[in-house]
């Protein structure tokens, strides 16, 4: 088996030990989350940090639960609980059906939400779940917490707005009473990264569109997310052929590159057509049906 | 650095470099050769063990991040009662041919049944879809883990 | 079901004979208690890792080592060069920086020269550990000179291509085999051309041409390939624990490498975590941990990455194929004609009988009644890895199955109709077996028309038809695909047969020990298919012996006879018979040692399961035990008969034995994504004999998957700059438990007429025989969109894209 580079290790105390610890070791020292990202680019000698600062004794950062109108999910959530979180379920079911097909259930069992949202991998699943959702993410460093929104939290591939000596410590999406949603995936494989998958959460008031969101991830969308298609989507009746409408606009926020995965135009096409049916979902779930 | 970890109720301590991976110290280091491993990415699960009940891959695992922690291996599957029903199940239903796969696939059988002891055959085939097998087309592992379901430990029962 | 003669039961409650039995093996996998190779640990034992090539094609300037030397723990750098510098006394050259291949080709065990493929080993690092062994790689430096890399077979006789085996003096990338020819055909050429000619001239009759790519995949078994190598100075004897399927060939092979006494090498083969083909060839990495323990005296472990395995060993197919077939309107096959450009990679290193180029690929011909087949199969060098056998393809019948399997549903769709129909017009009759093939082969026994109509009745196929038509009209699209094939498995003779010139025979000894219990000396190795299991029960059905009294030794070239291994799903149908034989022969002496016992004459002693009795009185008689005992006793025996009880033989066979099978494969397609789901899988067998009912269902069972893997994701694709796009499990995707269906399998059983108990092999017919199946389901599913023909793997893109009527090429870079 591959093997990762020589490196040092020292597990923290705390999330201002952690805090403390990345500020003394720098720049070449990184966290280590659930390591389901890490290690394997550890070995692929691909990441090749000097110091690993486990978080993973910090209970801190755990737990589902709800403050105010808003879902808070610590950083050091394993997929797994957010596949069998009731909160989760009650509220949106496409943490479920998103969980359902991240990778596979070992690697859920140790993996974590803060781990996946800051790998920032252009094809990470609960990327395009929290963009659908519109969250905020809470970053802490050594002078206090702040807030930034999920669709402002991607600098580009691999990159995020959490800085050196930075921790994200929670994801925070706020409850849409009546809001339905869903999660639609096509893999080559169970277990692959995505194709292409797509999320929507919509809540139908008086017969209308009121409120939704569109994530998006592997094709390309900037920030995971399509604006236009949620844009003219407020205010319309969710039919066919506006949800169809509203599709093409995701579709056209997309710009996929091809790989083993897929060419680009069979990706956009993707982008579209699970729109689609994540929207089809979403609406009638919000409607009761 | 010094580590000590609980395999199968008895502790280990070793200097290991902190890169050391948990399957390789479990190999290596403790001596216990029934966990395998088959790839570099996380992908074929022939490395599944316990670390503090949960079934993980240990290729994705440090071995610092296991100390202070329990692992439990495929030896510990015998206890002084015999076999554990997974192991007979597939001793029964043919549900292994090379054995690589067959540590890392009981893991996960005993890990799924001591939390759903019913299990139906699309939670048994999600359970191990992390884990390759190029053996046995999955059919027969599959009616060994339903073999186990079946026929629980004694004291599984009484409790 | 299998229908299973009654047989009695061992005190241990196990069939004394053929049945159900339990594996013997299991009890030491299910404790995890097996012994791989890297289980192996010898005192002072160092371990290794390979620096392999980034680029597909490049020259080699300079290797500087020095960094990597300098590391701690480190102990020996070797790099070609220093490889040419040892010198190597053996007739197939003088050094050891190149090695025969099973070919008749030279590879590189290090590269001195250039580098012919990504992934090629370019240096060997040997270290006090695994991890330090790997950070010594990073340190050496290598001054690489790219090359223009050939990546596209099509492309590679280009007359501007760049010219790969130079080192040869080659002047093209041509490969010119062991008989000089440059392409080699196999049946009738004047006869095909003039019937398909024929045929395309009368309005009665249809051609149909359809190219055809079977990718390049990979067996990829669960253990990766890896050695253990000691030669011990003082006495010039070397052991080496490898992952091997053919343990006596490969010490054959390392004796001609390395100028080592053949008796002088041991090669154990301990418990192989499968193989696949995977573990037939002999790899650099085997040779470099023996030079590695020659340099330092000391065990040297070398065992592969994942991606090392799938980069650099024993790939399988890369055939780029175009298929005509001529029939009349009524739907009966005239003729087949096949060309076919074979993509060998940088070294021709496929492992098959010297005198079958491309391996039995000429049984294209299928399990169909026509006169006119030929096929013409051009082989060629790329900058890819070597291989081409492998991944349990009996010598290529996968690509042939694929094929023919796939012409004779284009012609239905050709035709208009249904390919079970067209398929049964077909069929070879079971009077006409013994069957001589167009391309000559000579197929043993079956009922194919039986067989076919198990399946069919198994599938509920009419009903499956109804369903489809129903699903269509609403707009969903299911589709039904069968295969049928005829395998030809159990290579010799050896008159035919031989791999680097040593004859596809194997030999075998069974010792009845004086209390009765038995051990039983194979050639074959296992690599999962419980050869500890279904030879004791050959013995048992033969002599009586309970199969839990009998103990079978593989493995190891020092406690077992020659024999040329298992692979081609060989070992039941050439040591299968072998240990039918060899049990037949103690049981002739025995009878001759129970004549002495009982005063009587041999002629006078008749056979029940385990015991020799007097004709006429069954009273009187002597069970095997008895007569073991006896023949160590002192009981006066006739002139020229030995003590003991044992015997050998060497098993020729006199043809292959043809298992053949149909399946059927129900799928539905969702048009929108192009995801395929496999509903049903039926497959009903015909392997003859049954030794072991429950482990030919098993090895059926990983077949199928593989035959699901290979339709729908499993690919080895490159770039055309020389990136192979399949190096990890990532990217190289191997199917789960979620992509398996619940197998449903039935039988026929059409015993081998040549094979001593009628068996026939079964390792490899599901991994052959599914494929089409499934391809063929998918292409019916989504006819309705005009499709007649798209190429493996259908992954949901390849699906849309064909639907789209833009289908993509497979094996290079999506694009």
């Amino acid at each position: 088996m591959q093997t990762p580079a020589p490196t040092d290790y020292v597990r923290a105390t705390s999330v201002a030990n952690a805090i403390a610890l990345l500020e003394e070791h720098g720049e070449e020292s990184r966290l280590l989350a659930g390591g389901h990202s890490l290690l394997p680019m550890m070995k692929l000698r691909v990441a090749r940090p000097e110091m690993l600062i486990d978080i993973n004794e910090l209970d801190e950062l755990r737990g589902i639960k709800i403050e105010g109108d808003e879902i808070v999910i610590g950083a050091m959530v394993t997929h797994r609980e957010v596949l069998e979180s009731p909160v989760l379920a009650e509220h949106y079911a496409i943490f479920r059906e998103a969980e359902k097909v991240i990778a596979d259930p070992l690697v859920r069992n140790r993996g974590t939400v803060g781990g996946s949202m800051c790998q920032a991998d252009p094809s990470e699943d609960l990327s395009a779940v929290g963009s659908a959702l519109k969250g905020t993410v809470v970053i802490e460093n050594s002078s206090g917490r702040r807030t930034v929104e999920l669709r402002d939290f991607h600098e580009g591939p691999y990159t995020t707005k959490v800085e050196a000596a930075e921790i994200l410590v929670e994801v925070r999406f706020p409850i849409r009473p009546g809001a339905g949603s869903a999660y639609e995936k096509v893999e080559r494989r169970v277990g692959d990264w995505p194709v292409c998958s797509a999320g929507a959460y919509v809540v139908v008031s008086g017969g209308v569109v009121s409120d939704c969101g569109i994530g998006l991830t592997a094709v390309g969308a900037e920030h995971f997310c399509a604006p236009d298609a949620e844009a003219f989507l407020i205010g319309k009746e969710p039919t066919e052929e506006n949800l169809r409408a509203a599709a093409q606009l995701a579709s056209d926020a997309s710009d996929p590159s091809p790989d083993q995965r897929g060419p680009a135009d069979y990706k956009k096409h993707l982008a579209n057509e699970l729109t689609y049916r994540a929207l089809v979902r979403a609406a009638a779930a919000s409607q009761g049906a | 650095m010094q580590v000590t970890i609980t395999i199968n109720g008895e502790q280990v301590t070793r200097d290991v470099e902190p890169r050391t991976l948990l399957v390789h110290f479990v190999r290596e280091d403790a001596g216990l050769r029934g966990t395998h491993w088959g790839c570099d990415t996380s992908n074929c699960g022939a490395c599944t063990l316990w670390v503090d009940g949960q079934a993980v891959k240990s290729c994705t695992v440090l071995a610092a991040q296991a100390d202070g922690h329990e692992v439990t291996t495929v030896e510990a599957l015998e206890t002084a009662d015999g076999l554990d029903p997974v192991q007979q199940g597939f001793i029964e239903c043919h549900g292994l041919q090379c054995g690589f796969c067959t540590p890392g696939m009981m893991m996960t059988a005993r890990w799924l049944l001591d939390h759903n002891p019913n299990p139906s055959e699309e939670e048994i085939r999600e359970a191990i879809s992390g884990q390759i097998c190029r053996c046995t087309g999955y059919k027969n592992i599959v009616e060994a883990i339903q073999w186990a379901a079946e026929h629980p430990k004694t004291s599984e029962v009484n409790a | 079901m299998t229908a299973i003669e009654e047989v009695p039961l061992s005190p241990a409650g196990n069939p004394i004979g053929f049945g159900n039995m339990k594996r013997v093996e299991d009890q030491r996998f299910v404790r995890g208690q097996g012994n791989y190779v890297d289980d192996v640990n010898l005192p002072g034992m160092l371990h290794s890792a390979i620096l392999r090539s980034p680029f597909a094609h490049a020259k080699i300037n300079s290797i500087d080592t020095s960094a990597a030397e300098a590391l701690p723990g480190v102990v020996a750098v070797i790099t070609g060069k220093i490889l040419e510098g040892i010198p190597r006394p053996s007739l197939l050259g003088d050094n050891f920086a190149w090695m025969p291949t099973l070919s008749y080709d030279t590879q590189a065990v290090l590269a001195t020269d250039k580098v012919r493929f990504q992934g090629q080993e370019v240096a060997f690092v040997i270290a006090t550990s695994r991890y330090i062994a790997k950070d010594a790689l990073e340190l050496i430096d290598v001054d690489y000179e790219p090359l223009p890399p050939v990546m596209d077979a099509k492309k590679a006789m280009d007359p501007d291509a760049a010219v790969i085996r130079d080192d040869k003096g080659q002047t093209d990338n041509s490969i010119t085999d062991v008989h000089g020819h440059k392409s080699w055909e196999s049946g009738n050429a004047i006869g095909t051309a003039e019937a398909i000619a024929k045929a395309e001239a009368d309005p009665d009759c249809v051609v149909v041409t359809q190219d055809v790519m079977y990718p390049r995949v990979h067996p990829s078994p669960m253990e990766t390939c890896g050695s253990v190598a000691y030669l011990d100075k003082v006495t010039g004897q070397l052991t080496l624990y490898t992952t091997s399927q053919a343990p006596h060939a490969h010490r054959t092979v390392y004796a001609m490498v390395a100028g080592l006494p053949e008796h002088k090498i041991r090669v154990i083969s301990p418990d192989v975590g499968g193989g696949f083909g995977n573990k037939v060839g002999v790899y650099p990495g085997y040779v470099l941990s023996i030079v590695g323990s020659i340099v330092t005296g000391k065990p040297v472990k070398w065992i592969e990455d994942r991606n090392e395995n799938l980069v650099s060993t024993s790939f399988a197919r890369d055939y780029h194929m175009k298929g005509t077939i001529a029939a009349t309107k009524e739907g009966k096959i005239l003729a087949v004609d096949v060309d076919v450009l074979a993509d060998h990679g940088a070294f021709n290193g496929v492992a098959q009988p010297t005198n079958y180029p491309a391996g039995f690929f000429h049984i294209f011909s299928g399990s169909y009644d026509y006169p006119n087949a030929h096929c013409k199969v051009t082989p060629v060098y790329t900058n890819k890895a070597p291989g081409g056998v492998a991944y349990a393809c009996s010598f290529r019948i996968t690509e042939a199955v694929y094929l023919i399997e796939r012409l004779v549903d284009c012609l239905a769709a050709e035709l208009g109709m249904d390919p079970a129909e067209l398929r049964l017009k077909n069929l070879l009759r079971p009077e006409q077996f013994p069957y001589t093939s167009p391309t000559g082969w000579v197929y043993d026994s079956g009922q194919y028309e039986k067989t076919m109509r198990v399946a069919l009745e198994m599938a509920g196929y009419d009903e499956l038809r109804r369903e489809q038509a129903e699903k269509r009209a609403r707009g969903e699209y299911m589709g039904i695909g069968i295969s049928f094939f005829t395998e030809g498995v159990g290579a010799g003779p050896r008159k035919d047969m031989d791999i680097l010139g040593l004859g596809m025979a194997d030999g075998i000894e069974l010792r009845v020990h004086p209390t009765g219990k038995a051990v039983l000396r194979l050639s074959v190795q296992s690599q999962g298919q419980a050869h500890e299991t279904t030879y004791a029960q050959i013995v048992a059905h033969e002599l009586g012996i309970p199969p839990e009294d009998i103990e079978v030794v593989h493995g190891d070239t020092d406690q077992t006879p020659f024999g040329l291994g298992t692979y081609g799903s060989r070992s039941t149908p050439v040591s299968g018979a072998a240990a039918a034989v060899v049990s037949r022969k103690v049981k002739d002496k025995a009878r001759i040692i129970a004549a002495a016992a009982l005063e009587c004459s041999p002629d006078d002693l008749e056979w029940e399961l385990g015991r020799w009795f007097v004709k006429g009185d069954k009273e009187r008689g002597k069970t095997i035990q008895d007569i073991a005992l006896l023949s160590h006793g002192s009981l006066e025996l006739p002139e020229g008969v030995e003590g003991h009880l044992e015997a050998m033989t060497v098993y020729n066979p006199p043809n292959l034995t043809y298992p053949y099978g149909c399946y059927i494969c129900v799928v539905d397609v969702d048009p929108g994504t192009g995801q395929v789901k496999v509903r049903r899988f039926i497959a009903v067998d015909d392997c003859g004999t049954r030794i072991n009912p429950m482990i030919v269902e098993g090895q059926v069972h990983g077949g199928l998957a593989d035959g699901i893997g290979m339709a729908l994701m499993e690919l080895i694709a490159f770039d055309e700059d020389g990136n192979c796009l399949g190096g990890s499990f990532m990217d190289y995707l191997l199917p789960t438990s979620m992509e398996c269906p619940d197998y449903e399998l039935g039988e026929t059983v059409t015993p081998s007429p040549h094979h001593p108990i009628g068996a026939k092999g079964v390792g490899e017919s599901a991994t052959v025989g599914s494929p089409p199946a499934v391809v063929n389901a998918v292409i019916d599913a989504i006819s309705p969109f005009g499709v007649r023909h798209a190429d493996m793997p259908l992954t949901p893109a390849n699906v849309w894209r064909a639907i789209q009527g833009r289908p993509v090429r497979v094996d290079m870079a999506v694009e």
